[in-house]
């Protein structure tokens, strides 16, 4: 690193400095207007084709999963939380089979006697109990539906900190 | 929210084209100069309209919020930890509010007990660098509960097995 001309070093700086506004600025209140880009833009000080750019490479990175609307669990069709206790030697067939329904958008391995942990939605309560009903006859393991009761979370994002010893609000 | 929007998110439905707007956002937003533009055209709507139904889904809490999410497993955030408790009944709603407003929390949700094998009622998702950070992070959970915790676990994850986003049919 010591090789590395020092206004190389800055502009890299300045680059995760603008990333780590742009994602933790961000991830509320992004802006319901025509040009939203451009209003992004104006508050970073910076053009809006430089928004874009910035995001589409965050994007390619996969640092980026998406710009878009968190949807608010159970508002939109029904949807629970759900355990299975695998054995380790079918962890592997029982997930696959798990992971294949279209119905199934998180599918975790924890490390637990619970041990498989996936959320499932569907557009409706009997829709998703006819679900869990076959996939308990597919993998002849009882399944734990833990349907979200009371949500105490305000969610306004994570604070992400990218810089070493950076400011963190 | 107020009490006022909190009553009216149990009632409010969403309509079919509520639900095309979903449907054609919840991939994410087009990275363009007008995105909503676009998706107003894709749909064959006014954008006036795809807005204010943005707006009016926000307000009534189906949209919790519209942002840039990134992707915080490839920014070092490597290590999840599902945070279990075991509260009495009539302590978890204030208990639950106290954990879900922690900052290092990205969700806190009450959810039924599974017994004998599932004695937890209250989930909080703790995000970290590393492991260490993580139960440091539930550790101050831990003291903040004090004597109304009557039993708590930490369940890594080991293996994402699939992970995307909300999808409605």
């Amino acid at each position: 690193m010591a090789a590395e001309p020092i206004g190389h070093l800055d502009r890299h700086h300045h680059k995760t400095e603008l990333i780590q506004q742009l994602l933790n600025a961000f991830q509320h209140d992004f802006p319901l207007s025509a040009t939203p880009y451009a209003d992004i833009a104006d508050k970073l000080g910076i053009t809006e084709q430089a928004v874009i750019d910035l995001l589409t490479q965050l994007k390619q990175q996969n640092i980026l999963s998406r710009v878009g609307a968190v949807f608010r669990p159970n508002r939109v069709g029904a949807s629970t939380l759900a355990a299975m206790a695998v054995p380790e030697h079918r962890l592997e067939e029982v997930a696959d089979i798990i992971s294949s329904y279209p119905a199934v958008n998180h599918n975790y391995e924890r490390e637990h006697h619970f041990n498989l942990w996936f959320v499932a939605t569907a557009e409706n309560a009997e829709h998703l109990d006819s679900i869990l009903n076959d996939m308990e006859k597919k993998t002849a393991i009882r399944i734990l539906s833990l349907p979200m009761e009371k949500d105490y979370h305000i969610d306004l994002g994570f604070p992400l900190q990218l810089i070493q010893g950076g400011h963190h609000d | 929210m107020t009490a006022i929007q909190l009553a009216m998110t149990e009632t409010y439905e969403i309509d079919a084209i509520d639900r095309q707007i979903i449907a054609a956002t919840q991939r994410g937003l087009p990275l363009s100069n007008q995105p909503y533009h676009d998706v107003a055209k894709q749909l064959n709507l006014d954008v006036k309209d795809v807005l204010l139904r943005m707006q009016n889904m926000q307000d009534k809490g189906i949209i919790r919020r519209i942002g840039v999410i990134p992707n915080h497993y490839k920014l070092g955030y490597k290590s999840n930890g599902m945070s279990v408790w075991n509260i009495p009944e009539e302590k978890i709603s204030e208990l639950g509010q106290l954990v879900g407003s922690l900052d290092f929390v990205s969700h806190c949700y009450q959810r039924p007990r599974f017994l004998p094998e599932w004695p937890y009622n209250l989930f909080a998702m703790v995000h970290g660098k590393t492991h260490d950070e993580v139960i440091a992070k539930v550790d101050v959970i831990a003291s903040l509960l004090g004597n109304n915790n009557r039993g708590h676990e930490i369940l890594f994850s080991t293996k994402i097995l699939k992970k995307t986003g909300l999808r409605i049919g």
